[in-house]
C-alpha cells in the first residue's frame, strides 16, 4: 500500500485549524492558510473557518503541523550518469514523500555540472517532472579534478546556487582561495566536504576501538576539524562565504563556534545520521551504516546535538546519497559510501524535538528558512504572502517503522531501516499544486 | 585441567568466524580434539573416514601456501573430499563479485566452505549467503582463528596451561589478523597479554582491547613466558609505517640480546613465513631449544582437523541446514 504521488491542480484553498510553523515570523500557533493558484495569499491565526472568504476548497487540518516545506541543501540525484541509482523523477517521488519541496543538488554527475549547460539540463528535467524544485551546485573545479576553476560566474548567472566539488574534498589551498575570493563579486558561497584527503586515505569507518576490533581501517576525527581549520584561514583572508557540510564531530562544532564568535563568514550544516547515530551502527561490518564522513563515536555525536541546539550548526541536510544494492553487498573496504535521506530527513530531525533538544519551530527552521538563505533562494523556507505554495504538512507525533523498501527513492541504502520512529508527513505542494497526499 | 573450567560437550555456532564469542569451554573443546588429532597425525594411522561422503571447498582469495596445504591435508584426513579454489583475481577480474562466487559454490552443496580474503568482514558476509559451514581462514586484519588455536594448543602443549601467562605479541600489530585472534583467545583463557611494537603499527585504541602497550622491545619481553612473532606485512602498507627494514630489524627484530629478556624458558613462535632478518634472527628463530616455529606448523594441521569435524558434524546434524 504506497501512498500514490498525484499532482492536483490548484485553484482556491483554504488549510484551517493547521499549527502554522513559521520559520520566518518564528511563530509556533494555531492557525489557516490560504493558497491562491500557486501562492500563499494569507498565513496567521486569522484564518478560521469563518473568515476564510468566498470560493475557497476548505482543508481541515485537525491540528496537524503545517510548515514550508523543507529546503534540502545536500543531495544526490545521480541523474545524469548513474541512473540506475536514481532519476531526478524517483528523487523528486521520494522528496514529495518526505515532505522536501526545494531540493539543492550536487554536482558530482556524469557529466559533472561545471558548465552552463549541465545547469540548464537539470533545470529542465525538473520542471518536466515537476515534483521537487531542483536547483545545483556547479562545480568548483573542472571535472571536480581539483585543478581549474570553472566559469563560476557564468554559472551562478544560469542558476546555480552555490559551488562545491561533491564529495570531494576540495584539497588545494590556493584553489579554494581563489574560488572563495572570486565568488565575492557575485556573493557566491563555496561548500567544503571538511576531510583532510591524506591523512587517512583509503579508510572506511570512524578510527577508534571498533575499527581496530573490526580490522578496517579508520578515518581520524581531526581529519575533518583540521581541513575545518585551514579552510577558516582561507575564508578570513579573502572575506568569501564558506560552508562545512555533514559536520561529524566535536571539535568541529568547537572550532566553528569560536570562528562564529570572531565573526567570520562562515556556516555549516549536519545530516540525520550524525546526530542519531554512532558507529556502533556499523559492528557485523553493516554496509548500510557505511557514509562519509564516518558514523563517529557517542561523545561526537552528543556535540552534534549540542552544535545544533546552540546554533553552531545552522541548517540539517538529509545528504541523500542513493547507492544500489550491488555498491552496497560487498565486504565493507569495498562497499560505497552513503544513504538516502529524503524519506527519514523530517522524523529523524524531529527525534531533536521528541528528544527536548529544541523546539519544534528551531528544527523547522534549520530544514528551511536557513538552508534557503544560505544559497540565497528567494520565496523558499518562508510562508509570507505572496510567496510559492510550497508546503508541507505533517504529524509531528505519529509513531511508524522505517522500512526503506517502501521508499520512493530507487535505492534503499538507509542505515535507519527498522528504526522505530515518530512524525509522518501527510501532505506535500509544490505551487499549491499536492505532489503527496498521504493513503492516497 | 584449566582454571577456566572444563571443555564445553559441543560446539553450539554454525561457523567459525572467529574467535570473538567462543567461551572458554568451547575454545578447550577445540583444543581437547585437536591434541587428539595431534597424537593421531604422529602415528602411522592418520587418516579416519568421519568425513566421508563430506565436500569441503578451500576459497582463497589470497595467495597462501601453507594455510591452503594445511587446511587440504586436514580435510583429506578426515575421508573428505577437498576442493581447491585459488580465486586470486581471475574472477574477480571477470567481474563476478563474493556474492556470486558464493551462490555458484552454494549451489554445489558443499558441506564446509573455507573462506580467505583480503578484506575484513569478507568472510562473515559470505557465510550469510550460504548454507554451510563456514571457516574462516583469514579475513583482512580481523581474524584467523584457526592460527589463534593452533597458537593455543602449541602452548598448552608446552606450558601446560593457557592461563597465567606473559604473552608478548611483537611485530606488525596494525596489520595483523593474527594479533587480533591470539588477543581475543589469550584474554579468553586468562593470560596477559602485552603488544611489542613501533607506534605506527599498533592501532589506535587496542589498549581497549585489554593489552599493554611496550614500544621498546626489551621492556616488553621482561619476564614474558611466550615471544610471538609476526611477519612484517610489508605488502599491505599505505605509505611510510617503518623507516627500513634494517632498522626495523635493529630496533624490534628479535634476537638473542633481546631474547635474554625473557624467561629462559619462553617459547619462540612466528605464524609464518618468516621474514628472517626482519623480524626474526635465524638463530632464535632455529634454535631448537626455544623455537616452535615447526611444531605451529604441525599443530594447524590437527587444529583444522577438529575444526572441521566439529562444523561438520553440526552442519550434518541440522539437517544441512548451517
Amino acid at each position: 500500500m504506497s501512498p500514490a504521488i498525484r499532482a492536483k491542480g490548484a485553484g482556491k484553498k483554504a488549510f484551517i485549524n493547521a499549527r502554522l510553523i513559521d520559520p520566518v515570523a518564528q511563530t509556533d500557533g494555531m492557525g489557516g492558510l490560504l493558497i491562491q493558484d500557486d501562492t500563499i495569499a494569507k498565513a496567521g491565526a486569522e484564518v478560521t473557518k469563518d473568515t476564510v472568504p468566498e470560493g475557497f476548497e476548505i482543508i481541515d487540518l485537525g491540528g496537524a503541523c503545517l510548515a514550508p516545506g523543507l529546503v534540502d541543501m545536500r543531495a544526490q540525484l545521480r541523474e545524469p550518469g548513474f541512473e540506475h541509482q536514481e532519476t531526478i523523477e524517483t528523487a523528486g517521488k521520494s522528496a514529495a514523500i518526505g515532505g522536501v519541496t526545494t531540493i539543492i543538488a550536487l554536482p558530482n554527475t556524469d557529466p559533472v555540472i561545471d558548465d552552463v549547460a549541465g545547469v540548464e539540463f537539470i533545470a529542465r528535467r525538473a520542471r518536466k517532472v515537476g515534483l521537487a524544485k531542483v536547483f545545483v551546485y556547479g562545480a568548483v573545479s573542472k571535472g571536480i579534478e581539483g585543478k581549474e576553476i570553472t566559469e563560476m560566474g557564468l554559472l551562478h548567472q544560469a542558476g546555480a546556487v552555490a559551488f562545491c566539488d561533491g564529495v570531494k574534498t576540495i584539497a588545494s589551498a590556493r584553489l579554494l582561495r581563489q574560488a572563495l575570493s572570486y565568488s565575492t563579486f557575485f556573493d557566491g558561497m563555496i561548500v567544503q566536504h571538511p576531510e583532510e584527503p591524506e591523512l587517512s586515505k583509503g579508510a572506511s569507518m570512524n578510527s577508534g576501538e571498533l575499527a581496530t576490533r573490526l580490522g578496517l581501517s579508520g578515518v581520524s576525527p581531526l581529519a575533518e576539524v583540521m581541513q575545518i581549520e585551514r579552510d577558516l584561514r582561507l575564508a578570513e583572508m579573502t572575506g568569501g562565504r564558506l560552508h562545512f557540510a555533514h559536520i561529524s564531530t566535536g571539535e568541529s562544532v568547537e572550532v566553528i563556534r569560536k570562528a562564529k564568535k570572531r565573526g567570520l563568514k562562515v556556516t555549516c550544516d549536519t545530516a540525520p545520521p550524525y546526530f542519531a547515530l554512532n558507529e556502533n551502527s556499523v559492528s557485523d561490518y553493516r554496509t548500510f551504516a557505511k557514509l562519509s564522513p564516518p558514523l563517529r563515536s557517542e561523545d561526537d555525536r552528543q556535540a552534534i546535538v549540542a552544535g545544533l541546539a546552540d546554533g553552531t550548526i545552522d541548517a540539517i541536510a538529509s545528504d541523500h546519497n542513493p547507492q544500489d544494492a550491488d555498491s552496497k553487498r560487498l565486504p565493507f573496504a569495498q562497499a560505497a559510501a552513503g544513504a538516502v535521506g529524503f524519506e527519514t530527513l523530517l522524523p529523524i530531525s524531529l527525534e531533536l524535538y521528541h528528544n527536548g533538544h529544541m523546539s519544534l519551530l528551531d528544527v523547522i527552521t534549520k530544514l528551511t528558512r536557513v538552508p534557503a538563505d544560505l544559497v540565497r533562494i528567494k520565496g523558499a523556507g518562508t510562508l509570507a504572502e505572496g510567496t510559492a505554495a510550497d508546503l508541507v504538512v505533517f504529524d509531528p507525533d505519529r509513531p511508524w517503522k522505517i522500512d526503506p523498501y517502501q521508499f520512493h527513492s530507487k535505492s534503499k541504502n538507509s542505515p535507519f531501516d527498522g528504526r522505530l520512529t515518530q512524525g509522518r508527513v501527510l501532505r506535500t505542494l509544490i505551487d499549491g499544486r499536492e505532489v503527496f497526499t498521504e493513503g492516497s | 585441567m584449566s582454571v577456566m573450567g572444563p571443555a564445553a560437550d559441543h560446539y553450539p555456532h554454525p561457523h567459525l568466524l572467529g574467535i570473538e564469542g567462543l567461551t572458554p569451554g568451547e575454545i578447550t573443546l577445540i583444543l581437547d580434539r585437536a591434541q587428539h588429532y595431534a597424537e593421531k597425525n604422529r602415528s602411522a594411522d592418520k587418516t579416519s573416514n568421519i568425513l566421508a561422503g563430506a565436500t569441503v571447498v578451500n576459497l582463497f582469495y589470497e595467495n597462501s601456501t601453507r594455510t591452503l596445504t594445511s587446511f587440504e591435508l586436514a580435510a583429506k584426513r578426515l575421508g573428505a573430499d577437498v576442493i581447491n579454489m585459488t580465486v586470486g583475481t581471475s574472477s574477480v577480474k571477470k567481474g563476478e563479485t563474493l556474492i556470486d562466487t558464493a551462490m555458484t559454490l552454494n549451489a554445489m552443496n558443499p558441506d564446509a566452505l573455507v573462506v580467505r580474503h583480503a578484506d575484513s568482514g569478507a568472510v562473515k558476509l559470505l557465510s550469510e549467503k550460504v548454507n554451510c559451514a563456514v571457516l574462516n581462514a583469514g579475513d583482512g586484519r580481523h581474524e584467523h582463528p584457526t592460527q589463534a588455536l593452533l597458537d593455543a594448543l602449541t602452548i598448552r602443549r608446552h606450558k601446560g596451561r593457557l592461563h597465567r601467562l606473559n604473552v608478548a605479541i611483537c611485530g606488525d600489530i596494525a596489520h595483523s589478523r593474527v594479533a587480533r585472534s591470539n588477543i581475543l583467545l589469550l584474554n579468553t583463557m586468562g593470560s596477559r597479554v602485552r603488544l611489542v611494537a613501533p607506534p605506527t603499527l599498533i592501532p589506535s585504541k587496542i589498549d581497549r582491547m585489554g593489552v599493554e602497550i611496550f614500544h621498546d622491545m626489551e621492556e616488553g619481553l621482561k619476564d614474558c613466558d611466550i615471544v610471538m612473532m609476526l611477519r612484517l606485512q610489508l605488502e599491505r602498507m599505505e605509505g611510510s609505517f617503518i623507516p627500513s627494514v634494517r632498522e626495523y630489524f635493529h630496533f624490534h627484530g628479535l634476537d638473542r640480546a633481546k631474547l635474554a629478556n625473557a624467561k629462559p624458558d619462553a617459547l619462540i613462535m612466528h605464524p609464518g613465513p618468516m621474514n628472517r632478518g626482519v623480524e626474526i634472527d635465524s638463530e632464535v628463530a632455529d634454535d631448537v631449544e626455544r623455537s616452535v616455529i615447526r611444531e605451529q606448523v604441525e599443530m594447524g594441521v590437527a587444529v583444522r582437523m577438529a575444526a572441521l569435524e566439529l562444523l561438520v558434524q553440526n552442519h550434518r546434524k541440522m539437517g544441512g541446514q548451517a
